[in-house]
């Protein structure tokens, strides 16, 4: 065995690469309840990589055959229904570990310096599992995947100019059809099977590079004793493999419970309108798309022509004073005066649908800045003033809030919820960079504790 | 933490509030798909009345027949009439071209009918025909205004008459009126609606009658798992300080 393992690692690190990401990877010891959703989350796209792979070997993506074809899935192919609930509920569950991963990431200022980078990737993983996610809601041709798909690619027809032409594209047709169903299948197998995991393999190897960040937001690297490991690390195998399988178990039964006594989950998980196949000329009573996109959709129809008439300008333009003031560079300051001026402007010549679909773009692009627009000293929670735990709460608020009410009409009271969560939502980021400065902090600790 | 989860909820809650309901008022419907002798009841009615326009084209007639303890003799002789084979699926008597030109509308298929409706729709609907001049088959439906079906099982349910009250210019129903008894009784159609839906909810998805028992075991699992997954965590941490 000791041979074995001496002429493998003549050619290949088989032993470096063991110790430097498991049995020496030196891992906070204080981790709590949120870090448990990164290996989650690994589990997740493992098992849907898995199931997808079985369910590929039955469905056909053909606009004829692919209701019908879902429906011998489900009955026809052994243990068939067992792979498609998993598959279904297993999507639904990627975004609640990967929504609670990223939340983990808010609380503690894991996207600080020096881990921006490990951030970006994350988010990037994020936006590739949202496609993945949409092309998937297409293949079972039920009667809201048409219509939701219908919805979101024309959303591209408000871009100005290539709009059209780009939707067209995207569909290969004029209308949702058989050409946008097949390459949506080809799509839905290539990204979660090569990007995807990719995109997981860099993200860690940049976390690795780095180190793990901690609830207390403590850098465990600056303490290190006589032989150079770090005081307040523990090696992440056998520690943190053996405390992941128990989160796994847990994980595993609120998933069964799932999977095995209620896998439409009352029609949040799978929608009674997609039990029908799609039919052009039956348009749902209420097109809506899964509760994990809601609260991005509920942004965008928020945003009527009288939001941006007075909401949104008034909104641009005490945040463009605020960075004017703020900003000591001259050229800064005319750069953000012109800006400024020309997104005024825009409220009033372009049409509120665009604007919709750019604050929808933008809700998710933000996240990739958040590293620069926290200016705060201070990375975890626990030390932070009341300023950053009270915005944060309103962000958390403002998007499940947001979320409920895209499932709902965009009409009377839950239009003017969707309309008050947008400003907070967005005032969450875009205000960061001056609460984050006066918020008073606490002193952090030396060393981790285990609050 | 334990105090964000807290706080978290306290916030949500007003939020669950606003969720309401709106619509007519389904009728209850007791589903149990133990109840072998009901889901078989209900798939004699289904076969030989919804089955002669309607189809359920995604299911075979023998593994409803093993699933629900008809043997293939049985389904042969009994409920074969719309195909050859016990391996077949079930398509509808009636040609949907034909269909078409007669009511106007294909009768969609029903395989998935009870999870796209829900069971209490079906039920209440199957109850709530009622005679109306006005309409071109000569029945309305309170849960589907001037649906393209007449009443398939008037002769069981008998005639009824909706009773609407005229509230500040708008039409609310009542009650309905037996004007022609059936060969039922009220209590007796009930009964058979209830084992028609019960097998609808068994034919829009088989494996339900198999998911809760392995859902059971995989859960009696995981926990047995879950303590030895603990104690070993325990074993391993307890140098960690």
């Amino acid at each position: 065995m000791q041979k074995l393992l001496a002429w493998i690692d003549d050619r290949f690190p088989l032993t470096k690469v063991w110790e430097e990401h498991l049995s020496k990877y030196y891992a906070p010891k204080n981790f709590n309840f949120w870090y448990y959703f990164g290996s989650l989350a690994m589990l997740v796209l493992v098992m849907q990589i898995l199931t997808g792979l079985f369910l590929a070997m039955h469905y056909k993506p053909d606009t004829v055959l692919a209701f019908a074809s879902v429906e011998y899935i489900m009955r026809d192919v052994d243990w068939g229904w067992l792979l498609r609930y998993l598959h279904s509920t297993g999507a639904s569950f990627f975004f609640i570990v990967v929504y609670f991963h990223m939340f983990r990431g808010l609380l503690y200022g894991s996207y600080h310096k020096p881990r921006e980078l490990i951030w970006i990737i994350g988010v990037v993983i994020f936006i590739a599992l949202m496609a993945t996610a949409f092309m998937g809601y297409l293949l079972p041709w039920g009667n809201m995947s048409y219509w939701g798909a219908q919805v979101i690619i024309s959303l591209f027809d408000a871009i100005p100019w290539i709009g059209p032409g780009l939707a067209e594209w995207i569909r290969g047709d004029f209308v949702i059809a058989d050409a946008t169903l097949n390459r949506f299948f080809a799509l839905h197998f290539f990204v979660p099977t090569l990007i995807l995991p990719a995109l997981v393999f860099v993200h860690i190897v940049a976390l690795h590079k780095v180190g793990s960040n901690n609830p207390d937001g403590v850098e465990i690297k600056k303490k290190k004793d006589a032989e150079g490991r770090s005081l307040d690390g523990i090696p992440f195998h056998p520690y943190y493999t053996v405390k992941d399988v128990v989160g796994v178990v847990v994980f595993l039964m609120i998933f069964s419970a799932v999977v095995f006594f209620g896998p439409e989950l009352g029609g949040w998980f799978l929608e009674h309108d997609n039990f029908i196949p799609a039919n052009v000329l039956q348009t749902p009573p209420e097109i809506k798309p899964l509760w994990y996109f809601t609260p991005f959709y509920s942004i965008l129809r928020a945003t009527t022509s009288d939001m941006v008439t007075w909401v949104l300008t008034p909104f641009i333009a005490v945040l463009g004073l605020l960075t004017l003031v703020s900003v000591r560079n001259f050229l800064t300051k005319a750069a953000v005066l012109v800006i400024s001026i020309a997104i005024l402007a825009g409220f009033f010549t372009l049409e509120a649908k665009l604007w919709g679909v750019v604050l929808m773009a933008l809700s998710l692009m933000l996240f990739f800045f958040l590293p620069w627009l926290d200016r705060s000293t201070v990375k975890s929670i626990r030390y932070r003033g009341w300023m950053f735990k009270l915005a944060l709460a309103v962000f958390v608020v403002s998007f499940i809030a947001l979320g409920y009410v895209g499932t709902k009409p965009a009409s009377g009271l839950y239009k003017l919820i969707a309309q008050v969560g947008t400003i907070l939502y967005f005032a969450f980021f875009l205000f960061m960079p001056w609460y984050t400065t006066y918020d008073k902090t606490k002193p952090v600790p030396e060393r981790v504790t285990w609050k | 933490m334990k105090k964000i989860l807290l706080a978290f909820l306290f916030v949500m809650a007003p939020l669950a509030a606003f969720a309401a309901e709106e619509g007519v008022k389904l009728d209850h419907v007791n589903i149990d798909l133990g109840d072998k002798a009901s889901l078989q009841r209900g798939a004699r009615i289904f076969v030989n009345y919804c089955l002669s326009c309607h189809s359920a084209s995604y299911m075979r007639y023998n593994r409803m027949g093993q699933d629900l303890g008809i043997s293939d003799e049985l389904v042969k002789e009994n409920l074969l009439f719309a195909a050859n084979k016990t391996g077949d699926l079930m398509k509808a008597v009636m040609p949907a071209d034909d269909a078409k030109a007669w009511f106007g509308v294909a009768p969609p298929d029903l395989s998935d009918e009870a999870r796209y409706r829900g069971p209490e729709w079906i039920y209440t609907y199957m109850r709530s025909f009622y005679r109306d001049d006005k309409s071109h088959s000569g029945w309305n439906n309170l849960v589907f205004p001037h649906v393209a079906m007449p009443h398939v099982l008037y002769e069981w349910q008998g005639e009824q008459r909706a009773v609407f009250k005229n509230e500040n210019g708008v039409e609310v129903f009542q009650r309905f009126d037996l004007d022609k008894p059936g060969t039922m009784s009220p209590a007796e159609y009930d009964k058979a609606m209830r084992d028609l839906v019960n097998f609808m909810v068994y034919l829009a998805e088989p494996a339900k009658l198999v998911r809760y028992q392995i859902g059971v075991y995989v859960l009696i699992f995981l926990a047995v798992l879950l303590v030895f997954a603990y104690l070993l965590k325990k074993e391993y941490w307890k140098d960690v300080h």
